[in-house]
């Protein structure tokens, strides 16, 4: 378990090293000039150029300058100091300010995956075969197959233009009913993912020996359902969630943009449109960040909740 | 040790194995699952579109006789009428011949995308599952690495480096960048098919009569361990047409005068309060494409795996 727990982080380490070095390496490197690539298509002024020479110690050529740069990054990003954008604000206050929100909406779609998907994977493994598996197998095959760039602006039309039911969009200080719709839009492929897999988990588990046993036994079907059988089935369950709420912070990009809700996500929509490349370098670093750790936790996770599993 | 008892076991079992006639057995595996293929309503639908996508993007004046680029501002949100049967957008292009027109650009990233996708896997899932050893322990360390960069985040800072406007250009960054990041899920498959297969009786023996590395890998061991990733691609190759539709919403991945379905699922979006049409259409015309080719792939993964038979 200790030696699992090493090298997975060892393992995590590289993946870090890896991701920053692929993302600086595109961004600040290159052919090209950097700060002209760092701008985009505006214009840099000559002070803006002699500043950012300065800063990201442009100055210092060839292979060596361009590791120094690196580390100087890495360092930078694992003090927290994310530097700033191009217009001037510190991109750490940006995600001090808007880290709240995203997390906010990414437990709101964690919450809908988990009370839809599981519930309805539970029912539809109980009875396979019957209406209402074969009904939401093909409802999340098609919940799997929309992208979210169809989802979110046909759901922001249909329920909250057309036919007023939520807020279309969010605004700068979201209630929780503001963010429930885009929630739900960001949550749906979750729910659908999570509800397959409980389906197959506790259609597999009760097929096992010791449900045969406990039924042997006497025990009401209900006893072995809601004891022995979601126990058990939930693990994976429990594994997927834990990966997908990193995965819903760091997918929330497109949800964000089209509700209009002030989180990461939508910082880092408005960094790619108005070519703020600090801005989108320091965003993904991060979330790239969060992604990783989150894919640590649920793997340690794993292994703590089922002992079965030994890792080498 | 192991393996010259592998090669014994071939020896011994050899003998019956050459002599079954394959067209004497009752059903092979793709015969069944080719029959209950022909029975599946999801196989059938999900053919007719892909064919339909597909003759679209070849031809797409089959479908309409208009011009996508002719747009006029007059005809801003008219209704439908002159060869435009959902009418026309905010540019006042034709809606109808855009989304057919969109076609080309989706499946060509889509097609292009999954077949340097399945170059990669095969070479690196191949070599891995081979090789073993060393060659496997380094090449799923990087198959970790590749897997745990998140894929939009990662082709939204790779694409931010092409400045070229061209379109050719951007179609083809769009390719690499989706093939860099996403051969990953296939190459795993393809590993382990492959480390099943080099267990098998015909590789001992084609070993036997001397078949070297490269011979055994890509004559003997690379056609039986195909039809899993065939499946896995089918399925890529629709998330990779949601992807490029994605990076084109956001601006990062085809650029006008390109006509794509996220351009103008994007387009539509901000101009959804007067005219919704323009945003209904593409995206219709998107999931559809997505979903045939994402049903194509589950309904043939689910007809060659006994386990559900």
């Amino acid at each position: 378990m200790f030696r699992y727990i090493v090298r997975r982080l060892l393992q995590m380490v590289l993946a870090f090293f890896g991701t920053t070095l692929i993302v600086y390496a595109l961004m600040f490197a290159g052919q090209g000039d950097p700060i002209q690539a760092l701008a985009g298509e505006r214009p840099v002024s000559a002070a803006q150029r002699a500043y950012l020479t300065e800063k990201f110690h442009l100055d210092q050529t060839g292979i060596g300058g361009f590791f120094y740069r690196y580390f100087d990054y890495v360092g930078n990003l694992l003090r927290g100091d994310l530097g700033d954008s191009l217009t001037g604000r510190k991109i750490g206050d940006m995600l001090a300010q808007a880290w709240p929100v995203t997390v906010k909406l990414a437990i709101i779609g964690l919450l809908v995956a988990i009370l839809v998907g599981v519930t309805a994977g539970v029912i539809a493994g109980l009875r396979r075969g019957g209406i209402f598996d074969n009904a939401t197998l093909a409802l999340t095959l098609l919940v799997l197959g929309i992208p979210t760039i169809v989802l979110a602006p046909l759901a922001q039309y249909f329920l909250g233009v057309k036919l007023p039911l939520f807020p279309p969009t969010a605004g700068a200080e979201p209630s929780i009913y503001a963010l429930l719709l885009p929630g739900i839009v960001l949550g749906s492929l979750s729910l659908a993912t999570a509800l397959r897999l409980t389906r197959t988990s506790v259609a597999e588990n009760l097929r096992s020996d010791y449900v045969r046993t406990a039924k042997a036994k006497g025990m009401s079907v209900r006893r072995i359902v809601s004891v022995h059988v979601l126990r058990n089935s939930l693990i994976p369950v429990i594994t997927f969630l834990g990966v997908e709420l990193g995965n819903l912070m760091s997918g929330a990009i497109i949800t964000e943009g089209v509700f209009n809700i002030p989180g990461v996500g939508f910082n880092l929509f408005r960094g790619i449109r108005t070519e703020d490349g600090p801005l989108v370098v320091g965003l993904v670093s991060v979330l790239v960040v969060v992604y990783l750790v989150s894919n640590l936790v649920v793997d340690v996770l794993y292994a703590v909740l089922d002992p079965r599993i030994r890792y080498e | 040790m192991s393996e010259l008892e592998t090669v014994a076991a071939a020896e011994l079992s050899g003998g019956k194995a050459g002599s079954a006639d394959p067209a004497a057995r009752p059903r092979s595996l793709a015969g069944d699952a080719w029959r209950d293929l022909r029975r599946n309503p999801i196989f059938w639908i999900s053919l007719v579109l892909v064919l339909a996508v597909t003759a679209m993007a070849a031809f797409p004046g089959l479908f309409t006789s208009n011009d996508p680029h002719d747009c006029t501002l007059a005809r801003q949100h008219a209704g439908p009428g002159g060869g435009a049967p959902f009418g026309y957008d905010f540019q006042g292009c034709d809606i109808y011949a855009r989304a057919v027109f969109g076609a080309r650009a989706s499946l060509l990233v889509g097609a292009f995308s999954a077949l340097l996708t399945g170059i990669i896997a095969i070479t690196v899932g191949m070599l891995a599952g081979y090789f073993g050893r060393w060659v496997d322990a380094a090449l799923s360390r990087v198959i970790d690495v590749v897997l745990g960069i998140p894929l939009l985040l990662a082709a939204i800072v790779m694409l931010k480096r092409i400045s070229s406007d061209s379109p050719n250009i951007r179609i083809i960054a769009v390719i690499f960048v989706l093939a860099i990041l996403g051969w990953t899920t296939a190459a795993r498959v393809i590993r382990s098919s492959v480390i099943s297969a080099k267990q098998q009786d015909y590789v001992a023996a084609a070993r036997m009569l001397g078949a070297g590395n490269g011979r055994t890998m890509w004559r003997h061991i690379l056609p039986n361990s195909l039809a899993p990733v065939i499946v896995v691609l089918t399925i890529a190759l629709g998330s990779f047409i949601a992807a490029e539709a994605t990076l084109s919403f956001l601006g990062i991945g085809l650029k006008a005068p390109t006509i794509s379905w996220g351009i103008d699922i994007d387009a539509g979006r901000t101009h959804m309060r007067e005219s919704a049409v323009a945003l209904v259409v593409p995206s219709t015309f998107l999931a559809l494409t997505v979903l045939a080719f994402i049903m194509l792939g589950d309904a043939i993964r689910d007809a060659f795996d006994p386990k559900l038979r």
